[in-house]
């Protein structure tokens, strides 16, 4: 299933989707047959070495696939920080490597013992000259990477908002074992296993754990950060494209941790209403009920068997009638070590009011 | 509570479950047969390994010179080569380990054959035992072995707080190897990372483990670092000053001031979380005031100078083998010292950049970024300075030497991964993925274990008194540079591809492929084990072809080489007078080398003492007392370890006397060999002709 086509779907099919519980994040054998890399089971390891570079460098030709990759970058933060990566990478390979690997495998063979023609200079071990370039060297360099270490660490502070003529949109983002929980307040909508973002528009997210410390990470969009029981941080993104990307936890936490992925889709504004208006209508209840569910340990097809008439439109979980309240809760009850929320983490006031595209409501008030 | 309430569990928490094989009989499904297959297997050879050993030891009636000619030891020398012994038989499993990690990485779309628990265990003893029990031991071997021959003394300041350090690091070595056998070690990492290691997420055994491993390891090494320190500041042979030292020395010097420094705030760490789990304290829990990042704080404020008290040994074996074996003194010896010094100092200002991720301001990740990159120029001049030495030399590719070029090759490339991580904005996208993994493994492998296995052929023939072979050297030499690109170099791209470390298995198909690549590196690295096995083996065997008991069978510099090999107990039957840098090259030279002293003078050693064994007993038991929450033995334990140290106050007696005339008819006996040997020039260098007698160096000329 591609899943781009995910809105058009939601609007022709709506009664019925099987659930996929085996499914991770996206069916690898949708992608069309790319590069050789799936094809070289014969090929020399050097061979299928190179091909893999081949592949990893093709990745971007290969539309319909899920995008892995900074250096595939599907929005801004990531595609600076593809930049920067060249720029680094390119210095160091023209001034540290260059040298050094030039003048190795020359001394290497003009200084051979079996070398008699070559000068010997036995009890020679100082030179000012060559001091002074083997300190300035590293400096210089040292010098001109930090310039760019300290224009960039400001310029993509995850925390920094994004550029835009548009409000971001809010999502927060609750980790637990081993799936994230995306709630899109201003909407009263949350989903599980796919994180939708309109194109163009920056999204802010805030980000809390409700178990071990994890690393929330969409690689083709941008910066990783940690989420942290008892805290909130913040990451500002934005996806220029439609497509999908992949979502992770690189943070080890434990037996599913491998498989708490997500899908980043982007999609153009018109079919993000689409999508969560769509949400809004076929999404279960975000009750006490089924977030208990949701905050045992499991994966996310573990827990869609587990939550009692799951309707799935592809094998991701939504939830309509959110409470803004909700992870402020989630964050308070995280700190104060009490399982169990209060029953104003679900009171439907002010959820589930239609999504008018910005900021246009008042802003939630979130404890942190 | 009450003392009887002590004895209601004699066995504390363990109980038939905690054996290896009990889940595969209890749930005999396929994934429990597998991995209680693998796992028996290993506890199996565990306690095959010690079966076999303790017959081996009875049937050739070795018990008591064990135990009074090694175990109860306070000879630096016997000390340094039982840290390598662990060092290598901890290679050994660790290394397997990596391997099985490969394969079922390899096999890993979509599932594998390990299961999840298994597989974090197996990452996080690979990396606890990589870390503290196979480059720390090693490391500390050599600096014990050859430091204090290198300064010219008798034996380091605290030769019975040596053998304790040793055992310590023995106990810990020891409750690692245990845990194969009974109960489950952490899936927590090497970095043990709260609060997935507090009670609330990881009731068993396995962070307690962990944590008294550590905390053994941590006090050993804390020790080591104050006693070789204390030797190097004051057991110099008279005229070395500080800038005498030959480099390996001044490495051995920073290493054990970071030693000193950097192992506290880890005992903290793994003291508070100890706290939390043993006694309900909150310090690194989510709630009630707990909080995870002090603990991320307090370890790599640790761990960064960790990096370092690691990698400068090896630099310093560097500096010795490219040296020595260019025939050139080293170039800009000042500038090394310096760098050393700087590395050592900046070292302890960029602990942040392990997480940058986590949500601290821009200005706080710039600085800590530039502060990480300001080592790359004190490391920048080293290799620099490597290069200088070589240049206008005359360079014998011995398999240290191919070491030592594989290492500034590969480190290089390490070394800028690592500038990429120091960005900030980099590594947001790098962090955690097996982009990390390729590089800690990029700098470690060539930097510290390479320079470990250097430091083992170089100085081999001083310990046993005859050569390695050369040629299964160079293999496996070769095969451990190859085998690490084919094994870390994909990691790099599947990293940049967003595959994060630790990941058991996973459902991107673009992955295998590299996946694969990196497997296949791995077989190689397994392949260079196994050739340094083999050529151990046929070194034994043909050792009376490559016997150079004279001592210096490469032409060295400094005063290790100085001595029979083996060297009499005492290094020394005459303190050697110093006057400068590359002492025993000067001395060659001006032809004071292999002088016939005059008088002889009776030498003072240390007594054996039975402290060490003693303690490593105590301390392996009242670990495992504490991981199973055997009370009684924990107590009981305690109060020996207090009574071993008190009775130990009361011995007075605690030197012993070689007498003039036995030191001088072993010095004889070895100058006579000198008299009679033939010098060989460094084109017979690996030939049976090497008999350790060099040709004359005329003008620093190495012949």
């Amino acid at each position: 299933m591609n899943p781009m086509r995910l809105p058009v779907e939601a609007r022709t099919a709506v009664t019925k989707v099987p659930v996929h519980p085996q499914r991770l994040s996206d069916d690898p054998s949708s992608c069309p047959p790319r590069a050789a890399s799936t094809k070289c089971g014969r090929a020399t390891a050097f061979g299928r070495w190179v091909a893999s570079f081949v592949t990893l460098l093709m990745l971007s030709a290969c539309a319909g696939s899920t995008h892995l990759s900074f250096l595939d970058p599907q929005g801004p933060v990531a595609d600076a920080q593809r930049v920067h990566f060249y720029w680094v990478l390119g210095i160091m390979v023209v001034l540290v490597a260059g040298p050094i690997f030039l003048l190795l495998p020359f001394f290497v063979w003009r200084y051979r013992y079996g070398n008699k023609a070559s000068r010997y200079t036995p009890s020679w071990s100082y030179s000012g000259l060559l001091e002074i370039m083997s300190w300035s060297g590293p400096i210089l360099i040292v010098i001109v990477l930090s310039f760019f270490v300290w224009r960039d660490a400001h310029l993509l502070d995850p925390y920094e908002p994004l550029a835009s003529e548009q409000a971001p949109l809010k999502v927060e983002v609750i980790g637990y074992d081993w799936k994230w929980l995306f709630i899109y307040p201003d909407q009263g909508i949350a989903s599980i296993g796919t994180l939708a973002l309109p194109t163009g528009r920056p999204v802010l997210l805030h980000l809390t754990s409700a178990t071990v410390m994890q690393s929330f990470f969409i690689p083709a969009l941008g910066s990783q950060i940690y989420v942290m029981g008892g805290m909130v941080t913040q990451l500002n993104l934005q996806a220029n494209a439609p497509g999908a990307s992949l979502g992770e936890n690189t943070m080890y936490s434990g037996a599913g941790f491998h498989q708490q992925k997500f899908t980043a889709r982007a999609m153009s504004p018109a079919d993000f209403e689409v999508w969560t208006g769509k949400v809004r209508a076929t999404g279960m209840p975000l009750d006490a009920q089924n977030l208990q569910a949701i905050a045992q340990p499991s994966t996310r097809s573990d827990l869609i068997a587990a939550l009692p008439g799951a309707r799935s439109m592809d094998g991701d979980v939504y939830f309509n009638g959110v409470s803004r309240s909700l992870f402020p809760a989630v964050v308070m009850a995280t700190m104060d070590g009490k399982p169990r929320l209060p029953d104003s983490a679900f009171d439907h006031a002010g959820a589930a009011m239609p999504d008018t595209g910005a900021a246009s409501h008042a802003k939630p008030e979130h404890a942190r | 509570m009450n003392i009887a309430a002590l004895f209601d569990h004699p066995l504390g928490r363990l109980e038939w479950a905690s054996l290896p094989f009990w889940q595969m009989f209890q749930h005999p499904t396929k994934d429990n047969i597998i991995n209680g297959c693998i796992d028996t297997g290993a506890a199996s050879l565990v306690v095959i390994g010690a079966i076999v050993l303790v017959a081996l030891l009875t049937r050739y009636r070795l018990w008591r010179p064990l135990w009074s000619d090694w175990l109860t030891s306070a000879d630096h020398k016997k000390i340094g080569i039982m840290y390598i012994v662990i060092a290598l038989v901890m290679l050994a499993r660790a290394l397997v380990e990596a391997v099985l990690m490969r394969t079922q990485q390899a096999f890993g779309l979509g599932g594998g054959f390990l299961s999840p628990d298994h597989f974090g265990q197996l990452f996080s003893t690979h990396g606890t035992i990589m870390i503290f029990f196979m480059a720390m031991p090693f490391l500390t071997g050599v600096i014990n072995y050859v430091m204090p021959m290198q300064i010219g003394a008798r034996d380091v300041s605290f030769p019975v707080l040596n053998s304790i350090s040793l055992g310590l690091t023995a106990a810990g070595a020891a409750l690692v190897m245990i845990s194969l056998v009974i109960g489950k070690f952490s899936t927590g990492g090497w970095s043990g990372y709260p609060p997935y290691t507090e009670l609330d997420f990881s009731p068993g055994v396995g962070p307690d483990y962990w944590i008294w491993a550590l905390s053994l390891a941590g006090l050993g090494s804390t020790l080591t670092g104050i006693n070789v320190a204390v030797t190097i500041y004051k057991e110099r042979a008279p005229g070395m000053k500080l800038m005498h030292m030959p480099m390996f020395t001044w490495t051995a010097l920073c290493t054990a001031l970071l030693m000193i420094y950097a192992m506290p705030p880890l005992t903290v760490a793994t003291a508070q979380l100890a706290l939390d789990r043993y006694l309900g304290f909150h310090n690194f829990t989510n709630d009630l005031g707990g909080n995870t990042m002090h603990f991320a704080n307090l370890f790599w404020l640790f761990g960064h100078p960790e990096v370092y008290i690691l990698i400068l040994p090896a630099f310093g074996v560097y500096s010795e083998t490219i040296s020595t074996f260019s025939g050139k003194a080293l170039f800009g010896y000042r500038s090394m010292v310096m760098a050393t010094m700087a590395i050592a100092i900046l070292s302890f200002t960029v602990w942040l950049h392990h997480f940058f991720t986590m949500g601290q301001n821009a200005n706080i990740n710039a600085a800590f970024g530039i502060a990480s990159m300001l080592i790359g120029i004190p490391t920048g001049v080293k290799i620099y300075d490597w290069m200088w030495t070589m240049f206008r030399g005359r360079m014998r590719l011995t398999v240290p030497m191919v070491y030592a070029l594989g290492f500034i090759v590969l480190f290089v490339l390490g070394g800028m991964s690592g500038i990429l991580l120091a960005s900030p904005t980099i590594d947001y996208q790098v962090h955690n993925t097996v982009f990390l993994v390729a590089h800690f493994h990029n700098v470690a492998v060539p930097g510290v274990l390479f320079g470990m296995l250097s430091a083992y052929h170089f100085w081999f023939p001083k310990a046993f008194g005859f050569r390695l072979d050369e040629r299964w050297g160079k293999v496996s030499a070769l095969c451990w540079i190859f085998g690490f690109m084919g094994a870390f170099f994909p990691l790099y791209a599947l990293g940049i591809m967003g595959l994060p470390r630790r990941s058991v298995a996973y459902a991107e198909a673009r992955y295998v492929p590299l996946e694969w690549v990196a497997f296949g590196g791995a077989l190689l690295i397994l392949a260079a084990l196994l050739a340094l096995l083999w050529q151990l083996w046929v070194s034994i065997k043909n050792r009376e072809e490559n016997r150079v008991f004279v001592g210096d069978p490469w032409a060295g510099r400094s005063l290790e080489w100085a001595s029979s090999a083996p060297p009499p107990e005492y290094n020394f039957a005459v303190i050697p007078m110093v006057e400068g840098r590359d002492a025993f090259t000067t001395a060659k030279e001006n032809g004071r080398a292999y002088l016939r002293p005059e008088t002889y003078a009776d030498i003072e050693l240390p007594k054996n003492s039975a402290m060490g064994p003693t303690i490593a007993v105590i301390g392996f038991a009242l670990a495992f007392g504490l991981v199973w929450q055997i009370w009684w033995l924990v107590g009981l334990t305690f109060l020996a370890a207090i009574a071993s140290l008190i009775m130990r106050g009361f011995a007075r007696d605690t030197t012993r006397i070689i007498p003039a005339q036995e030191v001088q008819r072993e010095h004889q006996r070895w100058l006579n060999a000198v008299a009679q040997a033939r010098a060989i020039s460094r084109a017979d260098e690996s030939k049976p002709s090497n008999v350790g007698l060099a040709l004359q160096a005329v003008g620093g000329v190495v012949p």
